[in-house]
Formats: structure tokens, sequence, C-alpha cells
């Protein structure tokens, strides 16, 4: 019999301990066909922060670490300037890369480090229990924005694609979202060449995905996916903003 | 070899190499930087990495994964970049990466000043971030032995797979010396778990959480038993004119040496002192500390800062003999003013 699907070999069989409706089981998959489809999960690295995907590390059949919060682009730094012909991915929530790691991240992006960011956005924090995070949109009533984010008290969301794109050494940066299957595609698709432009050292690459977190949001499943198309895309533009390839 | 005069923090930089060090990630502060500026130009020419990270909390989670695939790396900084380093080196504790972590230290609170102190003990002892465990710590007192313990440190540092500290009063950072240049090291360490690519076996992981307060215990009890090795192996200590003496001095780094001047100058003047250095800060040799406790009347803590290694002091000491404290802060005590001190001790106790 002809196996037309199957779990990718760049996971293990552990079971992933995301809640329903969260999309974070999406994305790890999407990381881990594209390991096995460009043949280089024996020499990928991954690091994992601190936040709900602080356990990838038991999710990812490869070489893997776990990191302090918003440390992971510092850590990949030296691995990969040390294993330049590993493939690095750093696997980061909005807290962790954009709040507590914004010096790191910003940095790694400015010396054109030649890793792979993938960068979870879902305006949340989701571990600690649906606190604000630099990416809560305006209004949104979060745990420490409990009358709502407002721009005099908490400023605004921060654009992380937006703001490394204009980093020279940023070679690929998209934002992407999973909220439909339209978009599934293409953000595999986005990752893939993120990989791809790694792995010709061409800079420092980042997809960003705006993800679900129905638990912290109070909503159901679909209604978060919606919550997605009508709240998170039209502030988050969806595309490529940096392509050194283009 | 021939001696070659060298700046202290050049030859720590050099003992590293010598080592086999092959990464440095850091961030410039007085008065380290020489150590940076010579790997900047030493590591690109042997196939080495450089990287001057954005910050201290940077640089020590870039020494976090260089650790981690195998290679020898370090980074150097001065008490307040080591502040910002405590986070990182935490993790690197509980994930037994070995690494070299050099403080060529200066005086605070705060800001502080730029001139030597050793009021960073407690910080490079007691652990300095948060949870329970230890670095090992070697207190060089010269040009010669900042290399050797450059070189020492990450032989220790593979063999316990542990963050090794080097503390080193500025003083020992700016002091020019003739150094001997040892001969590169050639033999190093097997390390199955780094991580480098999995080709050819199993994924390896690098991790500190433990959710599981049962395997949170355990790895602490693992790390405890090890430092226990520590404790019974490494403690490094030197001792000059103790067997007889009435007062010994404790210092140690730089104020070692200018004590022991201190002891010769006591002597000439009829007082029978002595000196005891701790090479090792941690482990703190008190196996070799308890054994001058048995005939010595007194001891006299010698330290740049307010007094932090005189609590090791009493605690190897047990209460045997009394333990006096001569420190200063910012300031460093000359063989002058230690001399005056030994002498007054003798005459009020009638020694």
């Amino acid at each position: 019999m002809k196996v037309v699907f199957k779990k990718p070999e760049s996971l293990t069989d552990a079971q992933f301990h995301y809640c329903p409706g969260c999309t974070h089981g999406i994305i790890h998959r999407i990381v881990a066909e594209c390991l096995d489809e460009l043949d280089i999960r024996e020499k990928a690295i991954g690091i994992c922060p601190v936040g709900c995907s602080v356990l990838a590390y038991d999710y990812f059949n490869c070489d893997m670490l776990e990191a302090a919060h918003g440390r992971a682009p510092a850590i990949a730094t030296a691995i990969k300037r040390l294993l330049p012909d590993s493939c690095l991915f750093t696997y980061q929530g909005d807290g962790d890369l954009a709040s507590i790691g914004m010096g790191e991240i910003v940095h790694a992006s400015a010396r054109g480090e030649k890793i792979t960011v993938i960068f979870i956005n879902n305006a949340i924090y989701g571990m600690t229990g649906g606190q604000m995070a630099p990416t809560t949109l305006l209004g949104q009533v979060t745990t420490t924005s409990p009358y709502g984010r407002k721009k005099e008290n908490e400023g605004y969301p921060v654009k992380m694609a937006e703001l490394l794109s204009n980093n020279q050494g940023s070679a690929y940066i998209y934002r992407a979202a999973v909220n439909n299957p339209a978009n599934v595609i293409k953000c595999k698709k986005a990752v893939k060449k993120a990989l791809q432009i790694q792995a010709r050292g061409l800079g420092f690459t980042m997809v960003e995905v705006l993800s679900t977190c129905p638990t912290n949001w109070g909503m159901s499943p679909i209604d978060a996916l919606k919550w997605v198309e009508d709240e998170m895309i039209p502030y988050y533009p969806l595309g490529e903003f940096k392509n050194a390839e283009a | 070899m021939e001696k070659v005069l060298m700046k202290g923090n050049e030859a720590l930089a050099e003992g590293a190499v010598i080592a086999g060090c092959r990464g440095f990630f850091g961030y410039p502060i007085t008065p380290s930087s020489e150590i940076a500026e010579y790997m900047a130009r030493k590591l690109p020419t042997i196939g080495g990495v450089f990287v001057q990270a954005e910050s201290e909390l940077a640089a020590i989670n870039m020494v976090y994964g260089g650790a981690s695939t195998g290679t020898r790396v370090m980074t150097a900084s001065s008490g307040p970049g080591l502040s910002l380093k405590q986070e990182g080196i935490s993790y690197i504790a509980e994930a037994e990466l070995p690494c070299l972590i050099v403080n060529v230290s200066r005086g605070g609170p705060g800001l502080g000043g730029i001139q030597p102190a050793q009021s960073d003990y407690f910080q490079a002892t007691r652990g300095g971030g948060h949870g329970d465990y230890h670095t090992m710590v070697l207190a060089p007192s010269g040009a010669q032995e900042m290399m050797d313990f450059a070189i020492k440190g990450f032989e220790l540092a593979d063999r316990y797979r542990i963050p090794v500290m080097i503390m080193a009063e500025g003083t020992l950072g700016n002091i020019m010396e003739p150094v001997i240049p040892r001969e590169p090291v050639s033999d190093f360490f097997e390390k199955p778990w780094a991580i480098t690519g999995c080709k050819d076996r199993a994924p390896n992981i690098i991790n500190t959480l433990h959710l599981s307060a049962e395997f949170l215990e355990e790895r602490n009890r693992h790390l405890f038993k090890k430092y226990a090795r520590i404790i019974e192996s490494e403690q490094r200590a030197e001792t000059f004119l103790t067997d007889d003496a009435d007062i010994i001095v404790v210092a140690f780094g730089i104020m070692a040496r200018i004590a022991k001047k201190s002891v010769m100058e006591a002597r000439k003047k009829g007082v029978k002192a002595g000196l005891f250095r701790p090479i090792s800060l941690w482990p703190f040799p008190d196996k070799k500390m308890q054994e001058v406790a048995r005939t010595a009347k007194r001891f006299l803590s010698v330290e740049i800062s307010m007094g932090q290694m005189i609590q090791d002091i009493r605690l190897a000491v047990e209460g045997k003999a009394p333990v006096e404290l001569y420190g200063r802060i910012g300031i460093t005590p000359n063989p002058e003013e230690i001399t005056r001190q030994l002498l007054l001790i003798a005459e009020r106790e009638g020694y």
C-alpha cells in the first residue's frame, strides 16, 4: 500500500500538551515537514523558548536546547557560528521574542545571523495565564490590561516583521497565519523558504505566524480562528516583508 | 619556552587559546576589556569565533549555546557585567555545561568604581544567580597564573562539566609581568552530550526545565553529589610560614602577594606571622585551613572588601581561633598598613 500521509520524521511520538484549538500543533508540524522535505533533520538544532512551547524539545526529533526567556537568538548565534553547517531554528512566542528578548532578536537580525526564527504571535501570554503581550491589540482585554489595552497606558502593539525587515542583516522576513488551509500552505512555503535562505547563508530569516489562544482569549476554537481573520490580520498584515533572493 | 612580557588580561586570554578555547562572547567593561580585544585579534586567525554581544545577557547566553556544542568557550567581564550574567550562569550550571567565566573585578555596589576590589566574593562563591548551585572559582595572583589558571580552568570545567570562574582583581588584569607561555593543550575530553546535529545517533537535548518536583530534587541531588566530589578533590591553597605562626593572614589574589611582604616584615620585628592563601575560592580550602588552625592563635582576613571571605574562614576554623578583618574597598591595602595591623594585634594580644 502506498503511504500518502504520515507523521513527519522530525516530530517525536510525544503527545502535544497544547490546548484544544491552539495552533502551535499546526506550526510544529509545518516546521517538521520542512525539515523532512529539505532532508536537514540530522543537522537541525532547535532552540525552544520560555512560554507555551517551552516543551518543544520533547516534540522535535532533532538536537534541541531549552533557552532562558528571550535569549534563544543569542544561543543560536553562538551555535551557528561554531557549527556553520548546521541548521539553526528558534521557536519563540511574543513575550519571549518581542518583550524580554527584544534586544537579542534585534541584534541577531542586525548581525545577519544565519538562523531561522519561527515567531508565534498570539497577542497574549499563554503559559502564565493570559497577561498582556507586547503584541496585544489595542482594546484587547487581558488579565494585566483588564480595561482593554490603551495606547495612553500600554502603548502600541509591536510589529516585529516590519521592525526587523528594516535591518540590513535580515534576508527573509514573512508574516503568515494558520487560520485556514490556504494560509497554512502559505505559511509552510515561507518556513521552507526561510530555511533555504539560511542554508544559502544570505542572512537572518524569520517567519512570524499569527496564532490562536482560545483558552486565554476566552473563545471557542472556531471563534478564535475568526478573531485572527477579523482583528489580527488587519493590524498585522500577512505577506513577505523582505526577501534577499528577490 | 622563553619568557614574554605580558599584561595579565592578555596572559589569561593567551592561556585560554592554549587550552583550546575557540569561542569568546563578551561585552566591553573596564578593567576586563583587553581580554575581549585580544580574542578579537586572535580567534579569527585560528579558526575560532569572536562575537561582541549586544549585552552581558546575550554574551553569557552565547556562552550557553557555544558550550552546548562541546567547544571550549568563555566570556570575561567585571562586577556590574557579572551581575547581568547571573541568569545565564544559573542555566549553565544546571545544564552542566563546561565554560570559563572571568571576573576582572572592581568595586561596587552599583556602578562603583574601576579600582581593583574583591567585593564580588559572595557572588562568585555562593552561586550568584537563582537556585542551588556552585561554580568553581580560582583566584590567580600574577600574570603567569592568569595564564595557567585559564588552562587549568578549562580542564576542570570539562572534567566536572561545570562553569569555572576566574576571580582576578583589576590589578592582575593590568599588571605587566614576564610569563612563560605553555605548550598548547592536546588532550581533550569526549563530549557525547553535545548538540551538533543528530546524524548517526539519537537527538541530544540540553534542558534545565524540570516540572516534576521529584525529578527537580533528583537533579539537585545529582549536582550536589558532584559538588561533594569537587570539595573532596579540588581544594587548593598555599601556605607560607604557617607552621609556627601565632597570627595567620588569610588573603587571596593580589592581596596574598602584598600580604606576603607584610608577613616577612612582621617576622623581622619578632612577630610570628604566617600567610594562608586560598587559591580555590570555591571550594574553599577548609581542610588545609583546619590543619593550620590547630596551632594558630588568631587569623586576620585581609580583603579588598568590607569582609566577605572572612565568613568562609570562620566556617572553616569552627571557633578554634578568633578571626579578625582588615578590609578596605576601592583602595588596596599596602604592605606597610598590614604590617602595622599585625604588630598592633601582636602587642594587644601579647604574642
